[in-house]
């Protein structure tokens, strides 16, 4: 199991970002309701292991990030979901 | 058995982040109700007050209403309504979001108003089309067709229940134009009581 997926936050990144082609960082904070420290310090680690990526531009002159799941990240969320149900289904 | 609990907890909150991150879930039932209520209200005033019933528009299709004075109140009693269903809709939507802890305007809102735009303008500007044409008779089961289209449309981004509601105006739409003298009671039917009876359930089931 991947280490990255041990943190609920870092989960919820990968769930909503496994459901929409790209978020940017204020859906995202709303979504998981966390603080903008934490989800900055995860996302950090996120893109750090290749799992998400992001594109910068500017709507009215303001910066915005778009946040989005790589090839990578997609199979190890994948990956991930798998062991998951496999685990629950073993114990039952 | 600590571990057990803690994993289907993983995979609880996954499926409820991919839910909520791409449906918006805080659309009023209570709201769905109220516009029942406006269509019922405003198809009565048009039948009793304006004297309007379908026969007098949809015999041919073409032939043009004869109190044109009749029309335009007629005109502006569908836009009120109109836009008393929205605005109800946006008030309640705001207060159950807030409630959930959600934003009104974020992006799961704005997939659901984009995904529900395109049919909806295309029926509008048809209606408005028909309008200048002066061909009335199929305005009524226009709306509903179109309304169908767009609810069937948006409900990928909302609740499924929202697609049986697209369902049904749509078969109402067509419905009434095969059986065009009971126009008005199709149209009251599909935006009236299906509406209540959606609303109700929404209600029931999500926000109790």
């Amino acid at each position: 199991m991947h280490k990255a997926f041990e943190s609920r936050v870092r989960l919820g990144i990968m769930s909503a970002l496994a459901v929409n082609d790209e978020l940017d960082f204020s859906s995202l904070k709303e979504f998981l309701g966390v603080t903008d420290g934490n989800l900055a310090t995860h996302i950090k680690k996120l893109s750090k292991l290749n799992f998400i990526d992001e594109e910068k531009s500017f709507i009215d002159n303001k910066p915005n990030t778009k946040y989005f799941m790589t090839g990578e990240g997609k199979k190890a969320f994948n990956n991930h979901l798998k062991i998951l149900e496999q685990i629950i289904k073993s114990q039952k | 058995m600590e571990e057990q609990r803690d994993y289907s907890q993983d995979l609880a909150e996954i499926r409820s982040m991919m839910e909520r991150s791409s449906k918006f879930l805080s659309l009023s039932g209570l709201a769905g109700v109220m516009a029942g209520i406006y269509a019922i209200a405003g198809a009565w005033i048009a039948h009793s007050v304006l004297e309007f019933t379908p026969r007098t528009f949809s015999s041919g299709y073409t032939q043009s209403v004869s109190g044109s004075s009749n029309l335009t109140q007629l005109i502006l009693l569908a836009l009120l309504i109109l836009m008393l269903a929205i605005g109800t809709a946006i008030g309640f939507s705001y207060r159950k979001a807030n409630k959930r802890g959600e934003s009104i305007w974020n992006a799961t809102s704005k997939r659901l108003l984009g995904s529900i735009s395109v049919p909806l303008f295309t029926g509008g500007f048809l209606v408005m089309i028909l309008l200048a044409k002066n061909s009335i008779g199929l305005i009524m089961p226009i709306t509903l067709i179109f309304y169908g289209l767009a609810l069937y449309n948006a409900s990928k981004f909302s609740y499924e229940e929202v697609k049986y509601l697209g369902m049904i105006q749509i078969v109402l739409g067509l419905l009434s134009v095969w059986f065009s003298v009971y126009g008005l009671l199709f149209w009251v039917v599909g935006f009236g009581a299906a509406h209540i009876v959606y609303g109700i359930f929404i209600h029931m089931r999500y926000e109790r």
